[in-house]
């Protein structure tokens, strides 16, 4: 990208978030968007994170809570599924296990360490409510 | 459409009502605001005529100043015209979310109702909350009465949505003095003042999804120092568009505004610089000097940034001393006005004796005793032809006198 001067910047510091918008962008898969240079979509942000999500497609009732609730708009949904974590721009806040509501959860959080599939297959018991 | 209020010729409104009232005739489609004394009749009074149909916008109720400021700027990036009101500790939480406002050039009118800082805890008026608000990159403008509250208020708006500004507005008015004491206000109908300011035209509205931007990006060392310059020359050109509007404003109701005011200057010889009600008292107390043959005037920047240093220079070109008055405690150094007015006349050719007097904060009186001894000390000065008395002085402090240099 070009170095513009302070009188070509766009005032606000307001960037536009895609290259060309061909048509309906909110039609338009996350992943079939043309990216502008200057969004954030193309870099990864989660460099910092400690746990992470990890998600049970086999628990998952696809109510898309966790879709809404991401503050970083990691969880990736097509077509209201879910689909999974977009782990280049999740935080590891939590916040969608938080809010998934299926007992035993369907997203869990692990170690940053730890491996998916061991983590998939060590899925905790469905907790027992108490009477 | 909301209902419309039928206003007498003359109303009877304190300055919070004045705010409100300009409020609702701007039809605001966002106001976020949580109450803080002394400004909270602003937004109590505002939120009553939304409740009783007078009002077509939206009113969000937040935790928090800091979510206040927050939500207005969520919702003028949206698009939409935005307004809120806060004093004091209220505005102190919205500091960090101001400058994003300003950063992202949004127009948001922030009705600013001066009070002092805790701590010591004190809900009574001062300056302290103005000050703070200096370098956040918004345009400040001062109202010394209700009456110029409401019509402020109004050309606030135009002011901050003007294609070639799109800065935010703070509209500042003494907390209690100004803001709780009725006085006679003559407002512009319904439709005259919404006519006045004009319909709200957004400019890369967050909820036009075919055009997708992103607000505040991060910037650091490439983008930062581009940004904030053209951010700064905003500011400092907004000067031509706030003067524009003030004439605009006086076609229409005989109202005249300038960006420094000047009383009694025509002749004078020493001069004070005052923000606030305490300039209506400082012309009164001129006034009774000149009875004694002492040539007093008063000039008051109406426009506390960009602050207008050519205008300044002009309305004292031709004084001998000047007293510089601040209320605002002066945290280890002169006073802003002090500073500021200084720093306008140094390039001059007319280089008078200026001294900075700390006064009335927390709410303390400033009696025209207070302000004839004032005129009396610079007096002394401009006869000497040099400084004779403190540099920095204390004005209505108990206990023994407190001054500086
Ligand atoms: S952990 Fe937080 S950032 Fe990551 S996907 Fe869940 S909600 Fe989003
Ligand atoms: S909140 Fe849980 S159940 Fe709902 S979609 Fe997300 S992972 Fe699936």
């Amino acid at each position: 990208m070009d170095y513009l001067g302070w009188d070509q910047v766009e005032a606000g510091a307001v960037l536009p978030s895609f290259d060309e918008v061909k048509g309906d962008i909110a039609l338009l898969k996350q992943a079939e968007r043309d990216y502008a240079p200057t969004n954030s979509y193309t870099a990864s942000v989660a460099d910092w994170r400690v746990f992470k999500p990890v998600f049970n497609r086999d628990l998952c009732i696809d109510c898309q809570n966790c879709w809404v609730f991401c503050p970083d708009t990691a969880i990736i949904a097509v077509d209201k599924k879910m689909v999974g974590i977009d782990y280049e721009h999740c935080k590891g806040c939590g916040v969608c296990v938080d809010v998934c509501p299926t007992n035993q959860k369907s997203l869990l959080m692990f170690d940053e360490n730890e491996d998916n599939d061991r983590a998939l297959q060590n899925w905790p018991e469905k907790i027992k409510k108490e009477k | 459409m909301a209902e419309k209020l039928k206003l007498q010729e003359v109303e009877v409104w304190d300055g919070n009502m004045a705010f409100a009232q300009a409020m609702r005739q701007a039809q605001i489609d966002v106001v976020a605001a949580y109450p803080i004394t002394p400004s909270t009749p602003t937004v109590h009074g505002y939120a009553k005529f939304l409740s009783d149909g007078y009002i077509d916008g939206e009113f969000v109720l937040v935790e928090s100043e800091h979510a206040a400021m927050s939500g207005c700027v969520g919702a003028a990036a949206a698009g939409g015209r935005v307004a809120t009101a806060t004093s004091s500790q209220g505005f102190a939480l919205m500091v960090e979310v101001l400058y994003q406002a300003a950063g992202m050039r949004l127009p948001i009118v922030l009705a600013l109702v001066n009070r002092a800082l805790a701590s010591p805890l004190n809900v009574n008026g001062d300056h302290s909350d103005m000050y703070l608000g200096r370098d956040a990159g918004w345009i400040m403008i001062d109202a010394f009465n209700a009456q110029e509250a409401y019509d402020l208020m109004l050309m606030g708006f135009k002011i901050a949505e003007d294609l070639s500004v799109r800065l935010p507005v703070m509209i500042n008015q003494d907390g209690f003095i100004t803001s709780h004491t009725a006085q006679n206000v003559r407002p512009l109908q319904d439709e005259e003042a919404y006519e006045f300011i004009g319909e709200y035209q957004s400019v890369n509205p967050m909820l036009d999804f075919s055009h997708p931007v992103t607000y505040g990006a991060q910037t650091e060392e490439d983008w930062h120092f581009e940004f904030k310059a053209r951010q700064h020359k905003a500011l400092m050109d907004s000067k031509a568009c706030i003067q524009e509007v003030f004439e605009s404003f006086k076609t229409v109701t005989a109202r005249e505004y300038n960006i420094v005011e000047s009383y009694e200057m025509d002749d004078a010889q020493i001069a004070i610089v005052a923000l606030g009600s305490t300039v209506e008292s400082a012309v009164f107390a001129a006034r009774k000097l000149r009875e004694e043959g002492i040539k007093a005037g008063v000039v008051a920047p109406r426009l506390l940034r960009p602050f207008p240093y050519e205008a300044i220079k002009d309305a004292l070109k031709d004084v001998k001393a000047i007293a510089t008055l601040d209320r605002s405690s002066p945290g280890g150094a002169l006073g802003m006005l002090y500073n500021e007015i200084s720093a306008a006349l140094y390039q001059g050719d007319n280089r008078p004796i200026i001294n900075n007097y700390i006064y009335g904060l927390g709410g303390r009186d400033m009696t025209q005793e207070n302000i004839m001894e004032i005129f009396r000390d610079i007096k002394k000065n401009a006869d000497a032809g040099k400084l004779v008395t403190p540099l920095q002085q204390f004005s209505g402090l108990r206990g023994p006198k407190l001054s500086f240099f």
